[in-house]
């Protein structure tokens, strides 16, 4: 058992090619109370959510539906980052154009990184991609314009476009909601579309895939490509709101969250991510009080999680509704 | 009718003295890291410390009222950072204190000085704090690595140890350690030999202690931290460093390490700091109390600092009868004089830098020590005037001239 | 006395030397990760964590019941392997039938749980460990200092390596449980109690991994997070070896020691990465490992 097949365990239903009523409006509720939520709860901490929702959910295009487990996702993220908090503040980029630093270089270190791993497969992948994000973390490290432990700080957050002010929380929010929307949306079409299905059916069983004539390496090569693109969206945007961008970012317990979020949220879900990354922030935020117990409970949640509740949560919930989400 | 009246006459009283006695209310937090490599430095001890600096307060101004939140930022930027904000927008924290790992320090003085909130660094280390990233809004309490360079470095060149082989930490705090103990040195009139870069969190350093024995340098300067400085100096004792005449001087060690490290091996090391917990009875009788709360350990100059720093910020937020503008609060303490049972008298630069002694520490033998806890033998005092970076070498804005 | 490559020759086998010790422990580790992975399949990121049980068990021997390091190296693996046989009871034997990644997700949870309650109740900075009386002092070897414990590792660790690729390769106990992992159904119409094979093998890879923490208590920071400063490196050794194959976690594990050894002379800032590279490239070349038998 070489590939990973976590959507079959999601969802018990046949696969119906039609979408259903349950995506849009799951979708829609999603979009209504994080437009709601800003008003009630501090909203530099849904921003945060916010941005790891995406990396999440970009990490999931690659397992949920690619069947591929990245170990290492925290590279394109943490790199990502590195670049676009240095475009910002050392080269003087108006946020949108950091934003593009940083997801063009995730997306160059996923095309490296993607072409060595994906020759192989199953957990010889897993350990390529975290053996390639720990040389990049030991090099973050080293370099100087990473500043090393004390990381890139005090990130301008400048002007989008030359208008919107994003100093302004309210702005900022919007502008952070309005990126995690269009990546979302953007998985979403990537997940219904035909090049979406053939990810699929490799999942499902590749050498049937390349005997119908299908190029597997290719299409591995470009799910991989878009969620290091994606993630490193996540981690440019996320340099840009917190105005920090540190180790952290780049070392493999960053990797291991992700894994966490998508585990808890639900592999192979669509919504299941962003469920799983509120989730794990709002733990970090709002336990830290309780710091010492922190490491514990993920670990403890880490268990429960594989051995009862495979699906996680919005994978049970969608079982038990026998919908599809 | 005359019930009425003296009703009404009691309730003026009582509003006319509840006017005076009007109460000052002050949110403090202490954000350390909790659950991983400094919690024994800093961490829940902070805590304990800050909870007795505010007891002790309130026992002689009951008309403040102080309240205390603490977090964990686990060494992580991003998590501090959010907590940071979060206090100061929506908790009305007025002071953050503690805080150990420079990187997160620094992140926290730029929050402080937006917000205009005050920030007082116990736990870390960075001497830029003071220097070039200084604000006013901020205050460095307890030490930096300019001090423990300076400290362990001209000490040992005077008391004879002028030949240096340094084993640094490969990432910024350890270059930077290595760079200013390397300057004190041959300011002293010594020499460094040699050094050896090593990568953060090394197991093994038989390879590069081999480097350093062939220096046959008098001193081996440990310019790293935590679990590399204990695993030098554990590895330094299986290869007969101390055997072959060399010593090591650990640029930065705290209790707590040479408590994992075990007398026996630990023995003869130098460094520096600047307070430890049996220099003195007052100091022996805050411990004991602190204990209360802290069984079985034993407190350290961070979490001291914790104590020391909000007695003095709370004796300015009375002065000013509030703690809204941290500008005005920051200045009010570098206007006064500090004087606290732990560090006794200090005060506080333009630089926001607390001067106060330090101390030349030597660890003792398993022989020499008579109870738990008695790790240090004091060899020498640095006067407060030469431990710390002259005024107008920091490179701070807010030093004029 | 002559140089390579600007190292003086003292200097350079010195390193070597050390490098053969560093590779000990690399090799005690992935020892216990290739034979729980060879015969059960399961991916153990709980390992780094049982190697820091086993060093605590040796400090918590010390410290109530006054049993030296003797004792621990006797007592701590069975402690500790006892330990791993309840978790494989209790909570792995339910993911056999599903993929890898479960168990390895299981077992890294298992590991943030173990690090974590050690961090809460004896804090980070560490527990001190001192060496045995009997294994202080050197051999002075002329062009470096031996430390008798450092031999001592050295050859402690060789005798347990071989002695377990003995019993799997060539003993009949060795040969069921190999058998065992090919095919279970089989084996257990032959009347062989499978499951308690695999709990008793699990128990023993585990208790390698806790044998090697008592060896590293004297000369090692015991703290918490001793296990998971190593275990991504003993990953990648078990990765590079082949990772079903007893054998190639052993000469893997002593080759990297070296290679380690002699990057900490040359570039030592790249100490780190070296054994990384060396995986990629293994992985991109070999993918079954140098010494793997399956693809």
């Amino acid at each position: 058992m070489e590939r990973v097949d976590p959507a079959r365990a999601a969802t018990a239903l046949p696969a119906t090619n039609g979408r259903g009523w349950s995506e849009p409006v799951a979708f829609l509720l999603m979009v209504a109370a994080l437009v709601v939520v800003p008003f009630y709860v501090y909203p530099l901490f849904l921003m945060q959510a916010l941005c790891f929702a995406l990396f999440a959910c970009a990490f999931n295009l690659l397992i949920g539906y690619g069947g591929l487990l990245s170990f290492g996702h925290a590279l394109y993220f943490g790199w990502a980052s590195y670049l676009a908090a240095h475009a910002a503040k050392v080269w003087g980029f108006p946020p949108e154009l950091a934003i593009l630093t940083g997801t063009l270089t995730a997306a160059g270190l996923g095309l490296i990184a993607g072409s060595l791993a994906i020759r192989r497969q199953g957990i010889y992948f897993a350990m390529i991609t975290l053996a390639l994000a720990q040389m990049m973390y030991f090099i973050a490290l080293q370099a100087k314009f990473t500043g090393g432990e004390d990381g890139i700080q005090a990130v301008p957050r400048g002007t989008l476009f030359g208008l919107v002010n994003l100093n302004d929380p309210m702005n900022m929010y919007v502008t952070v909601l309005v990126i995690f929307l269009a990546g979302f949306l953007l998985i979403h079409r990537i997940i219904h579309s035909p090049f979406g299905e053939v990810l699929k059916a490799i999942r499902e069983n590749e050498p049937r895939a390349i005997s119908l004539g299908y190029k597997t390496e290719r299409y591995k090569l470009v799910a991989f490509l878009l969620s290091a693109a994606l993630a490193g969206v996540a981690g440019s945007t996320k340099a840009i709101v917190l105005q920090i961008a540190s180790l952290t970012d780049v070392n493999w317990p960053m990797s291991g969250e992700v894994v966490l979020m998508a585990l808890v949220g639900g592999l192979g879900t669509v919504f299941g991510p962003v469920v799983g990354a509120f989730i794990i922030i709002a733990m970090q935020t709002y336990l830290a009080e309780v710091g010492q117990w922190v490491t514990v409970i993920q670990g403890v949640i880490f268990v429960l999680c594989v051995l009862a509740f495979r699906r996680g949560i919005v994978g049970e919930l969608a079982h038990f509704l026998r919908i599809r989400l | 009718m005359k019930s009425l009246l003296s009703c009404t006459a009691i309730s003026i009283v009582l509003a006319a003295s509840s006017a005076q006695a009007q109460q000052t209310t002050v949110k403090i937090g202490v954000m350390s890291d909790m659950s991983s490599l400094y919690s024994d430095i800093a961490g829940p001890g902070s805590t304990a410390a800050a909870k007795l600096a505010i007891a002790d307060f309130i026992k002689n101004n009951p008309n403040v009222k102080v309240d205390l939140v603490s977090a964990d930022h686990q060494n992580k930027a991003d998590v501090g950072t959010g907590i940071v904000n979060k206090w100061y927008d929506t908790e009305n924290v007025d002071l953050v204190i503690d805080v150990p790992n420079s990187g997160v320090a620094l992140a926290v003085s730029q929050i402080a000085s937006t917000k205009n909130k005050v920030f007082i660094v116990s736990g870390a280390a960075a001497s830029d704090l003071t220097g070039p990233k200084c604000n006013a809004n901020t205050i460095h309490w307890t030490y930096d690595t300019w001090m423990l360079a300076n400290g362990t470095g001209k000490a040992l060149v005077k008391t004879g140890g002028d030949t240096w082989f340094f084993l640094t930490a490969d990432y910024a705090f350890g270059h930077a350690l290595e760079r200013d103990t390397a300057a004190a040195v041959e300011a002293n009139g010594g020499k460094v030999l040699g050094k050896v870069r090593h990568p953060l969190n090394t197991n093994d350093f038989s390879s590069f202690l081999l480097q350093a024995q062939t220096s046959k340098a008098k001193i081996i300067g440990l310019a790293n931290a935590g679990g590399d400085t204990i695993n030098s100096i554990k590895s330094g004792a299986e290869f007969g460093i101390a055997k072959g005449g060399q010593k090591f001087a650990g640029l930065l060690v705290f209790a707590s390490d040479v408590n994992a490290l075990g007398l026996a091996t630990a023995q003869g090391l130098t460094l520096t700091e600047t307070w430890y917990w049996d220099m003195n009875d007052a100091n022996r009788a805050w411990t004991k109390r602190w204990q209360g709360e802290r069984p079985g350990k034993f407190p350290t100059m961070v979490q001291a600092g914790v104590y020391s720093g909000i007695t003095h910020y709370l004796k300015a937020v009375v002065a000013l009868k509030s703690a809204a503008d941290g500008k005005a609060v920051i200045a009010q303490m570098k206007k006064t004089p500090t004087d606290d049972p732990l560090f006794g008298k200090g005060t506080i630069r333009a630089d926001g830098r607390k001067v106060h002694d330090a101390y030349l520490l030597e660890v003792k033998s398993p022989a020499e020590s008579k109870y738990p806890g008695d790790f240090y033998k004091v060899k020498a005092t640095i006067p407060a005037a030469e431990a710390f970076r002259p005024l107008k070498d920091g490179g701070c804005s807010l030093v004029s001239g | 006395m002559f140089e390579i490559f600007g190292i003086p020759s003292t200097a350079l086998f010195g390193q070597l030397l050390i490098g053969l010790i560093n590779g000990s422990f690399y090799a005690l580790l992935s020892l216990g990760l290739a034979v729980i992975f060879g015969m059960l399949n399961i991916i153990n990121f709980t390992h780094g964590a049982q190697y820091m049980l086993g060093a605590f068990a040796a400090f918590l021997l010390l410290q109530y019941s006054g049993l030296g390091y003797w004792w621990a190296l006797l007592v701590a693996p069975i402690a500790v392997g006892i330990t791993g046989m309840v978790i494989e009871r209790t909570l792995l034997q339910w993911l056999y039938k599903l993929d890898h990644l479960y168990g390895l997700l299981l077992t890294f949870g298992l590991a943030l749980i173990i690090e974590g309650l050690a961090r809460n109740y004896y804090g980070s900075a560490g527990l001190p460990y001192q060496m045995p009386e009997e294994l202080i002092g050197g051999y002075d070897l002329g062009f470096m200092r031996l430390p008798i414990y450092r031999a001592w590792v050295i050859a402690a660790s060789l005798v347990v390596c071989l002695g377990t690729w003995f019993v799997i390769e060539r003993t009949k106990l060795g040969s069921y449980l190999r058998a065992a992992t090919e095919n279970p159904t089989l084996v257990r119409a032959f009347g062989i109690d499978v499951p308690r094979m695999i709990t008793l093998t699990y128990g023993f890879g585990v208790g390698l991994a806790a044998f090697a923490g008592v060896m590293a208590a004297p000369i090692y920071n015991v703290s918490p997070q001793m296990g998971s400063e190593l275990i991504i490196v003993v990953f990648a050794v078990v990765v590079i070896g082949g990772m079903g194959s007893i054998m190639g976690a052993i000469v893997t594990g002593f080759g990297l020691g070296v290679i380690e050894g002699l990057t900490k002379v040359f570039f030592p800032e790249a100490s780190n990465t070296v054994i990384f590279v060396i995986m990629a490239i293994v992985l991109l070349v070999r993918p079954a490992g140098l010494f793997g038998r399956r693809a």
